[in-house]
């Protein structure tokens, strides 16, 4: 079983091992531990010499997966779900979808 | 003090005694005079509580939710179109373990649109994880109110409860209730202590995604709970005993000692059971009656037990499970599969719509049930009592 994020009365996060009733998450904040990226099929590739930083792609980013990077900008695959929108949207075509298995 | 008073005005009464933080509601018949009442209340000055018009049942229910989840205390009533508008919160005010209370006026399901009495409305939804009671006259219907709150809102329970009464039948007809004093009540509820709260300054996530890891588990211990919360339940009818002076089961028997036959009730249609059963008896046949009170949890063990060795068990029903037949006759049924020795059953549907419920539908009941046994089954299944062939 992968890592599940969720708080604990005690304060914080930590792996769940037990559930809490009605499944509360007693600390803000598990979403960000619980890395959803796995749910992929496609991912973006930016290629570095085409990206213009106009960051069209992190604004447009459903899950906020999409950050500026020094060079180009840089798809956060711990939550990205490749959906896509970024590389619809790059209006220099430098974000190509990539299937993540054949 | 003895009062005179109609079902919606007893449960709206009670819902006054156990002091609701939140009130949302949106008038249905037959339950309208519920949120009429609680208005006139709050207009008057007698009930403090958040009292909150919405625009439609589903809005009802998901502002109890809200508010439920922000630690209220909080109740509501509907009925019927009502309840079924609610269909998808109800599932999510049990699962996220907020024990709302509600009452629920027993009407038809549409169509044909109809607005009278049967228990169709809250049959249907026994799979929503809530505690489900259902009331015999107009002092249980205040008296299960008050055990609702106890129980629902009980640690080890945490879990929604409505109450069902039937249409007109109770929520209309005046009747003598004993209206318990606000002190007796505030003594036997305590105030109640949410096992989460939204606030601002301790923030928290309430109805979260619960992925492929973890829903099963909470559907497992959701279930527990509520076939847990039987033994709560007990318990809350014996300190209800204890406070008020009125004892009350999940399940109870009326003059099953001998019986050879046993007719199942639930609801205001027990009253008439009764009265056919002491007719029977008086001619010389071995009639008994046991009465659910609660029909989530599920009070197999109960039934059983009250059945006894009865050679034939009756379950009457004022709902249908369309295409199957008698729900609670299915449920009871599966229970008895295993066992060595069980009794025959019959399943009967009477009183839909709003159709009269009178003795001699318990006397056909019991004499097609025996002819039933003769034949080792029934004519036809479900049977249906007090049904008008000639205008089919």
């Amino acid at each position: 079983m992968r890592p599940y994020w969720l708080s604990s009365r005690r304060g914080g996060l930590e792996e769940m091992t037990k559930i809490t009733l009605g499944l509360v998450a007693h600390t803000p904040g598990a979403s960000k531990r619980n890395k959803t990226g796995g749910w992929r099929t496609l991912r973006p590739v930016v290629d570095e010499t085409k990206c213009k930083r106009c960051w069209l792609c992190v604004i447009y980013c459903p899950d906020s997966a999409m950050k500026k990077g020094a060079k180009s900008s840089r798809p956060d695959y711990d939550y990205c779900k490749g959906c896509g929108i970024c590389a619809k949207e790059c209006p220099s075509k430098c974000i190509t979808m990539v299937a993540e298995a054949r | 003090m003895m009062q005179i008073m109609r079902g919606n005005e007893a449960t709206a009464l009670a819902a006054k005694l156990c002091r609701p933080n939140v009130i949302p509601a949106y008038p249905i018949t037959p339950s309208t005079m519920f949120p009429e009442r609680i208005s006139e209340y709050v207009a008057d000055g007698e009930l403090d509580t958040y009292f909150m018009l919405v625009e439609s049942e589903h809005s009802a229910m998901s502002a109890a939710i809200g508010a439920s989840a922000a630690g209220a205390r909080v109740c509501t009533a509907t009925a019927s179109q009502g309840l079924a508008l609610m269909h998808e919160m109800l599932f999510i005010a049990a699962g996220m373990r907020l024990p709302i209370v509600m009452a629920v006026g027993n009407r038809a399901l549409s169509a044909p649109i109809n607005i009278w009495c049967d228990q169709q409305d809250t049959v249907s939804e026994r799979d929503a994880g809530w505690i489900q009671f259902y009331a015999e006259n107009n002092q249980e219907c205040l008296d299960f109110m008050i055990a609702a709150f106890k129980a629902g809102e009980d640690k080890r329970v945490y879990l929604p409860a409505m109450v069902g009464l039937d249409a007109f039948v109770l929520t209309h007809t005046m009747e003598p209730v004993d209206v318990p004093e606000q002190a007796k009540v505030d003594g036997f509820l305590p105030s109640y202590a949410p096992h989460c709260i939204l606030d601002t300054k301790n923030p928290m996530t309430i109805g979260a995604l619960g992925t492929p890891e973890f829903y099963m588990e909470t559907r497992y211990a959701l279930n527990k709970a509520l076939m847990d919360s039987a033994a709560v339940i007990d318990e809350v009818f014996r300190q209800f005993g204890d406070a008020f002076g009125r004892k009350y089961q999940r399940v109870s028997a009326y003059r099953t000692a001998d019986a050879e036959t046993v007719i199942i009730s639930m609801g205001s249609m027990t009253g008439t059971a009764r009265v056919a059963v002491d007719r029977l008896r008086a001619a010389g046949k071995k009639v008994g009656l046991v009465k659910m009170s609660v029909l989530r949890p599920f009070p197999h063990r109960e039934l059983k037990e009250a059945i006894g060795n009865a050679r034939i068990v009756a379950v009457a029903e004022r709902a249908i499970s369309l295409g199957y037949g008698g729900a609670i006759f299915g449920e009871l049924a599966g229970h008895y599969v295993n066992d060595s020795r069980r009794p025959f059953m019959t399943s009967f549907i009477l009183g839909l719509g709003g159709r009269d419920i009178l003795p001699e539908h318990f006397e056909e009941i019991v004499a097609e049930s025996e002819k039933a046994l003769a034949a080792g089954k029934m004519d036809e299944m479900p049977g249906w009592a007090g049904l008008n062939r000639e205008v089919l």
